[in-house]
């Protein structure tokens, strides 16, 4: 139990650590598959970068798809001025309030690190938090020459936090990037557990793109793949002094979704199987389409009956996301537990 | 290397023990004297015995940083600033508070404010430090009130040239008057290594009182805000441009001989030097300068970048040419500048 936490955790370290804004999701390849490689019966990529992981069950008539995203939100060079300086705006839901002093890498050529700055004076003075400093009138510094950086650097280039990932009391971790690479860790969990279990279906694990950008990844693995059954693992907020709801705690397990957006079938087995077994769940509800991979799944091709779980997570979209390495696990076995579970037939089943 | 070692180093103003130790062991070896003051400055000394007058240098030990004034019912810990941090680079922070200890300061998700909230920056009383634990029984087996927190900055390369760390101000005059204190100039020479500065300047006033210097220096890593394209009177100190003299600040008017002299000393000796422009900030001068009857003092600093704030970033070559140029006022010192009251 120890070392597979451990597992989890440095494969977790190891994702979090590599930066892959959406539409560079190739940067993480190597590292998925690594994750993967000894659990898997195969693993393929196709043109847009999804990476997936294909364990057979015995009687493989049914196929079912688990999606976690593999991208994170960054910033991206718009110029660079004669001072050196670089000016950048975001690639998907960035808080402007969180980067100033951040050290950053700016993915050009080459790998180059860098400093957030904002333009003087406003960096200088304090208006008692009336208005915020705008992303356009913040810098990143690299210590180089306009001319030096124009070898390196090209308008365009990516820049992601640079963050070493930070161990915290009751094994919580936080750390960038968290959202969704700790689901793609729940999904190794998950083929882990398989290898001990018996299971009827085939199971395709998809490291999905472009989520963050507008869920659009998702869409196309899931028309490829057609699944009889899918089910998304993002993250969800959890609860801090700051923001009580809807109650979601971490190290309290992984919280089951429901509402329109996941098939009610789903939703009730998962509840039922993390009870027989005695992990530790939360329901999600979630009135809308919710925004994740779940999202576009649902009504891909045909429609496809779909799920999903998610790991509590403080600090979303932060540099600093914590989440409690339990959560993560309990919800790898929480997946594999339900496809085990789940009977030949899949009709009867997902009838409502 | 020096630099790297005090930087990476916890000091937080009111707990500079761990830099003054490691001042301690960097000179040791080269001979010179030391002692602790009563209030925790590190007095370093050379050719105590002479009667001639006293020069006095000066650099900073202490750091911004956090403390923590409440544990929270859930755990978390609310801190207030040691010294001057905008609270604006605080938000999404890795923070360490001791050794094995280590903590986030995260901020409520985009996605749960309101528009309004959008719009304005987090507050301090809004920030809190989150150390993973679930209550406030469970912190408080690992925290105190009254503890520090700082920022876990590694010492690296940037760019060409440079470097990024923590705590620039003023670790680098610390590194500095290090590297001067190995030498002998053959006059009475006190390297003082000072206390709280940023909570006032409050180390060098009983610093100075006790070695009552005929003249001082202060080294000092200050603000560079060299960002725009234009206004460079805004500046105040430009990086890369060699290191700069002060002229006036909010805590001292520089006694315009003295900085004429500065200027003189850079050109003969061929070493770049720029003024500080501006008069905003202050530092140990404030107080050395008015040491019982009057200390001619000068202040030469290495400009830096986003000084207090979790990093900063400085040229290599302004901190060389700052070694160089304090080497040559001190070689070329005119007793005449000294003794002219």
């Amino acid at each position: 139990m120890k070392a597979q936490a451990d597992r989890a955790k440095e494969f977790l370290r190891s994702l979090s650590e590599i930066s892959a804004v959406s539409g560079y999701e190739y940067r993480l390849i190597e590292q998925i598959e690594a994750g993967f490689r000894l659990i898997a019966d195969e693993i393929t990529q196709d043109s847009f970068h999804h990476v997936y992981a294909r364990k057979k069950g015995s009687k493989g008539t049914s196929k079912i798809m688990l999606a976690a995203h593999s991208d994170e939100i960054g910033l991206m060079i718009t110029d660079v001025d004669q001072r050196g300086f670089l000016h950048f705006t975001q690639i998907a839901g960035v808080d402007a309030k969180t980067l100033l002093g951040q050290e950053v890498t700016v993915h050009g050529e080459q790998d180059v690190p860098g400093v957030i700055a904002s333009v003087p004076p406003r960096a200088l003075t304090s208006d008692n938090g009336q208005s915020i400093i705008k992303m356009e009138d913040m810098r990143i510094d690299v210590g180089m020459p306009q001319a030096q950086i124009r070898e390196v650097i090209d308008v365009g280039a990516t820049v992601t936090i640079r963050r070493k990932m930070t161990e915290l009391l009751n094994n919580r971790v936080a750390g960038k990037a968290f959202d969704d690479r700790a689901g793609i860790v729940a999904m190794a969990v998950c083929f882990e557990e398989l290898e001990k279990m018996h299971h009827l279906h085939d199971v395709m694990a998809v490291a999905t793109v472009q989520e963050e950008v507008g869920i659009r990844g998702a869409g196309i693995s899931a028309y490829r793949l057609a699944p009889d059954l899918a089910i998304a693992i993002d993250v969800t907020h959890a609860s801090t002094s700051d923001h009580k709801n809807p109650s979601i705690e971490l190290g309290k397990g992984p919280a089951v979704a429901i509402g329109p957006n996941i098939h009610p079938a789903i939703a009730k087995k998962l509840g039922e199987i993390a009870q027989e077994n005695r992990l530790s769940y939360q329901f999600d509800p979630n009135p809308g389409a919710t925004g994740t991979d779940a999202r576009v799944i649902q009504i891909t091709q045909a429609g496809i009956p779909t799920g999903l779980l998610s790991i509590p997570l403080r600090y979303m979209h932060t540099s600093v996301e914590m989440l409690e390495m339990k959560d993560v696990v309990n919800t790898g076995k929480l997946l594999a537990y339900f496809i085990a579970s789940l009977p030949e037939d899949l009709e009867d089943f997902l009838c409502y | 290397m020096l630099l790297k070692e005090l930087t990476e180093l916890n000091g937080v103003a009111g707990m500079e023990k761990p830099i003054r130790e490691a001042l301690i062991q960097a000179l040791e070896p080269s001979g010179c004297a030391w002692r602790i003051d009563k209030i925790g400055n590190l007095i370093t000394s050379r050719n105590t015995l002479s009667t001639a007058p006293r020069v006095m240098l000066s650099a900073h030990m202490d750091e911004v940083g956090l403390m923590i004034t409440e544990i929270d019912a859930d755990g978390t810990l609310k801190f207030r600033t040691v010294g001057v941090i905008n609270p604006r680079l605080l938000v999404s922070k890795a923070v360490r508070l001791h050794e094995t200890l280590n903590g986030v300061i995260g901020s409520k998700a985009i996605h749960l404010q309101k528009p309004a909230e959008r719009k304005k920056d987090f507050t301090l009383e809004q920030l809190y430090i989150d150390i993973g634990a679930n209550s406030k029984e469970e912190a408080a087996k690992q925290v105190k009130v009254g503890d520090y927190a700082y920022f876990a900055t590694a010492f690296e390369p940037l760019g060409t040239g440079h470097y990024k760390a923590k705590a620039l101000d003023d670790r680098v005059g610390c590194a500095i008057l290090a590297e001067i204190m190995k030498k002998d100039y053959g006059f009475p020479l006190y390297g003082v290594f000072t206390v709280q500065e940023e909570i006032g300047l409050r180390g060098a006033q009983v610093a100075a009182y006790q070695v009552d210097p005929a003249f001082a220096v202060v080294l000092e890593g200050t603000a560079a805000a060299d960002l725009l394209e234009d206004e460079e009177s805004a500046w105040s100190t430009e990086v890369g441009q060699g290191p700069a003299c002060s002229i006036i600040d909010s805590t001292t008017l520089y006694q315009p001989e003295l900085v004429q002299y500065v200027k003189k000393i850079a050109e003969k000796n061929d070493i770049p030097l720029q003024f500080r422009r501006g008069s905003a900030g202050g530092n140990d001068a404030g107080k050395i300068h008015l040491n019982k009857s009057g200390v001619p003092t000068i202040t030469l600093s290495v400009p830096c970048r986003y000084i207090h704030s979790p990093v900063s970033v400085m040229a290599e070559q302004d901190y060389r040419d700052c070694i160089r140029l304090t080497e040559a006022i001190l070689r070329e010192l005119p007793y005449a500048v000294m003794n002219r009251t």
